[in-house]
């Protein structure tokens, strides 16, 4: 148990997210490297079927306690310290997500420990491991060891593909017991689920995503009309929601809808994280910023440095072309 | 060469709505026929609340907090309309309607966002769009003619081209800095600009009521010039050419001051020799508010367009005093989602309409906000593959044959 | 209700930023200091609480370049004390920022009991953890984060927050206070406030200093290397005019069968 790298399963009203294999396909190749075994932690309430999940995990570390039933940071905190007292792995890795942000921040002032964020890849040097960090918005990057372990290390999206997270097989469950405030200071009550009805943008084919770059709410229109003549649905990034825009239901990434159409059109999107974590698995990404250093052209397929106000609309008009020559 | 400023700050007491009728100028107020000129051609007369008679009106009557706590002047495009046809002469733009807004602009809960973003920017960055400062001057590696940058080169020049926000790092802004640069080389001009210290002259914030802003840019500005030896300013903004000439010189800043175009139409006999191209367009050449209306350019933007062969002029009905605004100025520049959401006509397009009637290839502008405006109001109603937006200098440069 | 504003000021990324000679931290010529965004946030979100339950906000933050600004302006919103910690080395990780802002904090008379302390839920610069659970931890606070409504229930001393989840699902919790909050969003947009009563605050004015403690812990995360982003893939750019690209676009799309 001691020495191993320990994964903390983003578990969430049921369901495992896809960034926990990210992080699962990550550790797996940081404990081989360091020759020790890797292990999942899964908090919660009566979630053990999720154990089937973890199988890319030598074993899990299950704990079951009311109080885990919906996360706040203080429960999760709290029962993790206490796992990481009694164990001592060698590394926690944490996904960070709005279910996870603040926990590893917590755990590692709780027990005076190197606590690192936005972690995009780790590698073993010398037997000792490094993270690589990205900061400032994506304009720098670091390289940080941590100086006592185990080192709490705060994953971003994206590090791995989730797929080679994912594996069939039963990991052997060790279940502990944690003591948790039977009064919590932070109180779950409930959740507030988005409007209903309307378009669902995570079953689009084809989104047209507008950022700021489009400049006013005028110009929604213009997405649109591609949106319609290509036959899919506008959607934004969360500066465009803020503005009102475009509804709650339509912002994609880190707070928003996580989508995968065929096709993803951004329109005067920068590419910042928190929106590239929401459609970076599209499967063709065309991008037009009037900046050609923007980073969403680091991650398109094909790009277009010019003004979205002039292109969308041209756009359009090719594209009503050529169906009607297709049609006709 | 060069001639020292008197100091940076004034002497004079302050015009302000309290002591106004202790000023000439405010005394004119209480003169208002209450005619109603001001209101009639005020181009979103018909959706103010108070137009310039009726805050004059109020003034008078000591009810002016009702007209500071409504939001009605935030639809004043600062055109000078209502001031080039007042029979009393009031100076209802350059100095009642600001020092009335500037009182609004204290009290409104909140300003449009797209409003709020240029005020900050300008303030940070010394630029409306939030770009860089250190970005204000990249345009001059593609100038195609030598530059000169002060903060590299301090000695003594004849002319300071202070380039202004738009001309600096609006794609359409940068060609007519291009265009620009060319005419001041082969006319053989002694010039130089601030490069990346240029930041914004602020006239627009003052005119949407964002004084503080202006006199904080004022401040630099003239701390910038100080360390300069120069003859006179010639500027590619029509608002900054107002801020210099009127406010700074109210402020003891006593250098001559011109807009680019009127500059160049003193020269236009040097500049016809090199003006072999034919330029075969029809040219309807729009009269921006602060060199026409307010000061009284008309005819020399005329003139050189007239100087380029092939061009024929034809003008709009409401042409020179009566030319309709692009809709820019007095932060009319980003209000546009506000006005829109109250479901005016943008005034670009009113503008547009018009000279789409006169069968003109060429909207001719020379004021930097125009080209994007009308550029936007072009492919809006459908316009842009049959006319085309040119600021007067770029026509110039387009004509030259070196 | 007593509020705590906790701003923190990071590099403004609008300027290039470049590496410094040591190649593991920003070179300070080319540097810009800003507000961190969601800070901005987590004022208005302070201010618009004094406007509905009354009450008194003070902002707190670190000594930086460019920060007196940033508290006269919010002093010039509505905030009623600004305090400054000076004497404090430059490139502090937020760990190390949280530390002193929390000893400060506990060690000042008048700031501690305060209900609510509110800071941006995340900062761009924020490396070694995030400042609202750091302080959340070393004031034994309890701590939500990424919260974009508030409301408070004087009587239970109690506040009711929401919290932003993934796919637009919202929670809502129940805080005993005193307690920290990670603010995301404010209910409104931060407030613009006119220039000339920045000034004006900047005269009549001040923000208080106080010395930070001189004992600080051992960092215990190193940098070893900083370096500009390699940039893995780059998307194939498509040039010429509006038409010529519209056309290939189309091509693009076709050949997948979207169009």
């Amino acid at each position: 148990m001691a020495g191993n790298i320990w994964v903390l399963t983003e578990q969430w009203r049921g369901e495992v997210s896809e960034i926990t294999y990210e992080v699962l396909a990550l550790g797996s190749e940081v404990a081989a490297a360091l020759g020790v075994k890797l292990e999942a932690v899964l908090l919660g309430h009566k979630v053990k079927s999720l154990v089937a999940r973890l199988g890319k995990a030598d074993a899990v570390l299950y704990v079951d306690h009311a109080a885990l039933a919906e996360p706040t940071a203080e429960a999760q905190s709290a029962a993790l310290a206490q796992l990481i007292k009694e164990k001592q792995p060698r590394s926690v890795l944490i996904p960070l997500t709005n279910v996870t942000l603040g926990v590893g921040t917590l755990i590692a002032a709780q027990l005076e420990l190197p606590g690192v964020n936005f972690c995009k890849d780790l590698r073993v040097v010398d037997g000792r491991l490094q993270a690589h960090c990205v900061l400032y918005g994506g304009k720098m990057e670091v390289l940080v060891t941590g100086l006592r372990e185990p080192a709490i290390l705060g994953i971003s999206p994206g590090t791995r593909p989730a797929e080679k997270g994912q594996e069939a097989g039963t990991p052997v469950i060790e279940e502990v017991a944690v003591a948790l405030p039977e009064v919590p200071s932070v109180r779950f009550k409930k959740y507030i689920e988005p409007e209903a009805g309307g378009v669902d943008i995570t079953k689009q084919d084809v989104l047209v995503a507008v950022g700021r770059g489009i400049q006013t709410q005028d110009n929604v229109a213009l997405a649109e009309e591609l949106a319609e003549a290509l036959g899919g649905a506008v959607c934004g990034s969360r500066p465009v929601i803020d503005q009102g825009w475009l509804p709650l239901s339509r912002q994609v990434g880190k707070s928003g809808a996580i989508v995968k159409p065929k096709l993803y059109l951004a329109a005067g999107i920068s590419g910042a994280p928190e929106h590239v974590e929401g459609m970076k698995n599209a499967a063709l990404i065309i991008a037009i910023n009037m900046d050609p250093d923007a980073p969403i052209f680091n991650l398109a397929h094909y790009g277009i440095a010019g003004d979205a106000l002039e292109i969308l609309p041209a756009l359009t008009e090719e594209v009503r072309r050529t169906s009607k020559k297709k049609a006709g | 060469m060069g001639s020292p400023m008197t100091g940076s700050q004034s002497t004079l007491p302050e015009l302000t709505l309290d002591n106004l009728f202790e000023f000439a100028e405010g005394r004119k107020v209480l003169t208002c026929i209450q005619c109603g000129m001001c209101a009639g051609t005020c181009p979103y007369g018909e959706v103010m609340d108070y137009p310039p008679r009726r805050i004059i009106g109020m003034l008078r009557a000591g009810m002016l907090e009702k007209v500071f706590t409504s939001d009605s002047l935030l639809n004043c495009v600062a055109c000078y309309a209502c001031m080039a046809k007042c029979p009393r002469d009031i100076q209802l733009t350059e100095v009642l309607l600001p020092l009335v807004k500037e009182q609004v602009f204290l009290r409104l809960p909140e300003i449009p966002a797209e409003l709020h973003k240029a005020l900050e920017n300008t303030l940070r960055y010394g630029n409306p769009t939030g770009e860089s400062p250190r970005k204000r001057a990249a345009w001059v590696k593609t100038a195609g003619v030598p530059m000169r940058i002060l903060a590299e080169d301090p000695r003594p020049v004849d002319v300071l081209w202070f380039v202004e926000c738009q001309n600096s790092y609006h794609p359409r802004g940068q060609d007519i800095s291009r265009a620009t640069a060319r005419i001041f080389y082969v006319l053989g001009i002694d010039f130089a600009i601030l490069g990346n210290e240029e930041k914004c002259a602020g006239e627009c914030a003052r005119l949407v009521g964002e004084t503080g802003l202006f006199d904080t840019l004022t401040d630099y500005n003239l701390a910038l010039f100080r360390n300069y030896r120069f003859n006179r300013i010639v500027t590619s903004g029509a608002h900054a050419h107002d801020a210099f000439k009127y406010q700074y010189a109210a402020l003891g800043f006593n250098y001559p001051v011109e807009h680019v175009t009127p500059f160049f139409a003193r020269y236009v006999d040097r500049l016809k020799p090199f003006l072999k191209r034919k330029l075969s367009y029809a040219v309807s050449y729009h009269d921006s508010c602060c060199l026409g209306r307010h000061n009284g350019f008309y005819e020399e933007p005329r003139m050189l367009l007239n100087a380029i062969p092939g061009i024929k002029l034809v003008e709009m009905p409401h042409n020179r005093m009566n030319a309709i605004c692009c809709g820019g100025g007095g932060g009319g520049m980003w209000l546009d989602t506000y006005y829109k959401a109250k479901g005016y006509e943008r005034l670009s397009e009113r503008r547009v309409k018009e000279a789409f009637s006169t069968g003109a290839d060429v909207l001719a502008i020379s004021c930097p906000y125009e080209v994007s405006r009308f550029e936007d109001a072009l492919k809006v109603l459908g316009y842009d593959k049959r006319m085309v937006v040119r600021d007067v200098v770029e026509l110039l440069a387009e004509a030259l044959e070196v | 209700m007593n509020i705590h504003v906790l701003l923190k000021m990071v590099p403004d990324v609008v300027e290039e930023l470049e590496i410094a000679a040591d190649g593991k931290s920003l070179a300070p010529e080319s540097l810009r200091m800003i507000l961190s965004e969601s800070d901005g946030h987590a004022l208005e979100e302070a201010l618009l609480l004094k406007e509905r339950y009354g009450g008194q906000v003070t902002v707190l933050a670190l000594d930086s370049p460019e920060l007196d600004d940033v508290l006269f302006t919010s002093l010039a919103k509505g905030a009623d004390r600004a305090v400054k910690v000076t004497g404090v080395e430059t490139g502090l990780t937020s760990r190390r920022a949280a530390r002193i802002l929390s000893q400060v904090i506990a060690a000042t008379d008048g700031l501690m009991p305060a209900d609510l302390l509110l800071t941006g839920t995340q900062a761009i610069d924020d490396l070694d953890g995030l400042v609202g659970p750091l302080v959340a931890h070393f004031l034994r606070l309890p701590f939500v984060a990424i919260v974009v409504q508030v409301g408070v229930d004087a009587a239970t001393g109690t506040a009711t927050v929401v919290k932003e989840y993934p796919g637009g699902v919202r929670g809502e919790f129940e805080v005993r206070l005193p307690a920290v909050l990670g603010i995301q969003a404010a209910e409104k947009p931060p407030r613009y406030v006119p220039v000339a009563k920045v000034r004006a605050v900047a005269k009549s004015r001040r923000i208080e200093s106080l010395p930070a403690p001189s004992q600080l812990e051992p960092p215990l995360v190193e940098v070893l290397q900083m370096m500009k982003p390699e940039v893995a893939g780059h998307a194939e750019m498509l040039e010429g005019p509006v038409e010529k690209i519209s056309e290939k676009v189309c091509e693009i799309l076709a050949e997948r069968g979207l169009v």
